[in-house]
């Protein structure tokens, strides 16, 4: 393929310390607890496409959308942002310049807005922050240009952020990311708070956007619906790893690990075919003291005795990537 | 007879400046063992419609006309401690959250024995024996042990059936299931779905289930009700409304749900958002956002009417009574 990787990961992992207080650790005599919310994750994300991570809530999809970021440090591993090293660039004291490339929409319109800033402030922080713009007039055009792209007037500047709807409050998120000029944007579940009416003009607003813009997207999202339509290339995350990842079209026609299969086995059926469905066992187990080898072993139909002792990796099989003994022995189908 | 029967339901909240009317002429009616969808955006009053069925509206909002009855006996008229009776012993309820539906301070077994004591006349040791058999048919595995933990070291899906356990335990005939699943994840919500399916067809139970999910409603419900600004817009049998959807805003929300396989660059948009309760426009609520209305639609209010499909719609457009002004 032509196209070049805007984003690389590789390896990165982040662990949080869960322990409780060092002393009633040492008076209870406990060791220390570590979480690891993302571990050994590696894609890439090529210019101009959209890749999506789904998973269930504690899978680390969220995780890694503030780690690549930056709004947290990787605890190993490394990201790759056009080539150079996003932790190191971060650090630099010129890092405005590469800062601005990338913006991130977040999930609910009503927690990311401040309440008491009007519209045209919170749209233009970034431009000032950033220094982008030389005077007031020319940050107040912008704005008003800025606000007509995501389908909202100018005038709608002077406004404060509660005499909007949950779908317009997240038109003036997207603006907000706009403002920087970024080329990639990181969406964090962004119509999960919607009705669907409004889900679909901000979807359809938002694939207008990268079509025009060029833009870039990591779309963190639970509804495979929604990720079957917007995405490029999707992987499936389960307990802080990546257990699939693959084009979309190929992930919903021929899933290949038994997770993508059970996510995919529970999306309703609006064919109404009411063909009946295998039941869906057990739940995600505590991140905090996952099974051992496979992690997904417990629910798993295919699980033998290498997958409760052995950590499957992430190999290539044909066209897409799948961490799981059972497709690469065969015994899956 | 059916189970229940709503009949010109209209649900207003007084304020200050006037009165909002939050549910506007709603009827429909629940068969036994019937699951009926209710489906809307938010605020569209799909909550407030269950609620006033289990009377627990929250004032000042209040039943202004209309009646509700179960079993042809009139219940929205009821005063708070005959309504406590029929709320567990014949309307069950299931609502979004199951962390603020079971008190934190209890174990499960005192909650579920406790709500049986209240309806049956048995001995505690009774009571406990019956829960146990609860928590087995609903799946939750070691009942025997788990049934002494506190809701807090049960996993979501293990509270949303411990809540269900609790909405069967009295064998009720009507459970009033609101947003059941929305809080869950989405092999959970699988789960759930189908431990709600299963049960009804074993006891015989009809749901009214409330859900802003067309997915959920196409798993699980027989027939299908679409609201829109306090009234119904179209209801019938779910394969109808969602194959053969004739009311506009239906046809609108169909079309604007992505769905894995059907491959579209733009999804249908309805434009707008639906109006608040105190600026509902004049006629036809959707007028605003429907893509064919005509004169009419801005001067009357259409009721649900035939539409020369199994389903019934409020939309002029299938009026053929009187004709097109």
């Amino acid at each position: 393929m032509a196209e070049t990787a805007l984003l690389k990961v590789r390896k990165l992992a982040k662990y949080f310390d869960v322990s409780k207080p060092w002393l009633a650790r040492v008076l209870e005599n406990q060791p220390a607890q570590i979480l690891k919310a993302v571990d050994d994750v590696s894609f890439e994300i090529n210019k101009g496409e959209t890749f999506s991570l789904v998973g269930e809530s504690g899978c680390g999809k969220s995780t890694v959308a503030k780690l690549v970021v930056g709004l947290h440090e990787p605890s190993g591993g490394e990201i790759l942002f056009d080539g150079t090293n996003l932790v190191e660039a971060i650090n630099r004291k010129d890092s405005n310049l590469v800062r601005r490339r990338w913006q991130m929409i977040f999930q609910d319109p009503f927690a990311s807005l401040n309440p008491r800033w009007r519209v045209r402030d919170i749209v233009s922080e970034p431009i000032r922050v950033f220094k982008l713009a030389r005077s007031s007039a020319e940050i107040r055009e912008r704005v008003g240009e800025l606000l007509t792209q995501v389908g909202l007037s100018p005038v709608d500047g002077d406004k404060f952020p509660h005499e909007f709807s949950g779908g317009q409050r997240q038109r003036i998120s997207i603006a907000r990311a706009l403002s920087s000029e970024p080329e990639f944007l990181v969406c964090d579940e962004p119509t999960s708070a919607l009705d669907v009416s409004v889900q679909a003009q901000i979807l359809n607003l938002m694939k207008d956007l990268q079509r025009r813009l060029g833009l870039t997207y990591m779309f963190i999202s639970h509804n495979l619906a929604v990720v079957y339509h917007v995405s490029d290339k999707i992987g499936v995350m389960y307990l802080g790893r990546l257990c699939e990842i693959a084009t979309a079209n190929q992930l919903f026609k021929a899933p290949k690990h038994p997770y993508t299969r059970l996510l995919i086995n529970t999306i309703p059926d609006m064919d109404m075919t009411r063909v009946e469905r295998a039941p869906i066992q057990g739940e995600v187990p505590n991140p905090i003291d996952p099974p051992s080898g496979c992690t997904f072993h417990p629910r798993c139909s295919l699980a033998n005795e290498r997958c409760r002792r052995e950590m499957p990796l992430l190999r290539n099989d044909g066209s897409s990537l799948i961490a799981c003994h059972a497709v690469e022995e065969g015994r899956h189908t | 007879m059916s189970l229940l029967e709503v009949k010109n339901l209209r649900v207003e909240f007084p304020n200050r400046r006037g009165t909002l009317l939050a549910i506007d002429d709603v009827s429909f009616s629940i068969e036994p063992g019937e699951v009926l969808g209710v489906v809307g955006e938010s605020g569209a009053g799909k909550s407030l419609t269950g609620a006033s069925i289990i009377g627990l509206l929250e004032p000042p909002g209040r039943v202004a006309a209309g009646a509700i009855f179960l079993e042809g006996e009139r219940i929205d008229d009821l005063p708070y401690e005959k309504m406590r009776r029929i709320r567990g012993k014949k309307i069950g309820a299931i609502f979004q959250d199951p962390l603020t539906s079971l008190n934190p301070l209890y174990t499960v077994s005192k909650q579920l024995t406790e709500t049986i004591l209240v309806h049956e006349n048995i001995s505690q040791e009774h009571a406990r024996a019956r829960a146990v058999a609860l928590l087995e048919e609903v799946g939750i595995p070691a009942a025997e042990r788990r049934i002494d933990s506190y809701p807090h070291e049960f996993s979501g899906g293990m509270r949303q059936r411990v809540v269900i356990a609790l909405a069967i335990c009295a064998n009720p005939k009507l459970i009033v299931a609101d947003e059941p699943t929305t809080a869950l994840d989405v092999s959970i919500q699988a789960q759930i779905i189908l431990l709600l399916k299963r049960l009804c067809k074993d006891h015989n139970t009809a749901v009214m289930l409330i859900t802003h999910d067309m997915g959920v409603i196409a798993e699980t419900a027989d027939r299908v009700a679409v609201m829109y600004a306090g009234r119904i817009v179209e209801i019938g049998a779910v394969r109808d409304v969602i194959k053969n959807a004739r009311h506009p805003y239906t046809k609108g929300l169909m079309g604007c749900i992505p769905i894995v396989g059907h491959d579209v660059e733009v999804l249908q948009q309805i434009d707008g958002v639906m109006p608040r309760l105190n600026e509902i426009p004049k006629g036809c609520a959707f007028n605003p956002r429907c893509p064919d209305a005509m004169d009419r639609c801005f001067r009357d209010r259409p009721d649900l009417m035939a539409t020369g499909s199994p389903s019934t719609a409020a939309c002029w457009r299938y009026d053929t009574v009187t004709a097109n002004g």
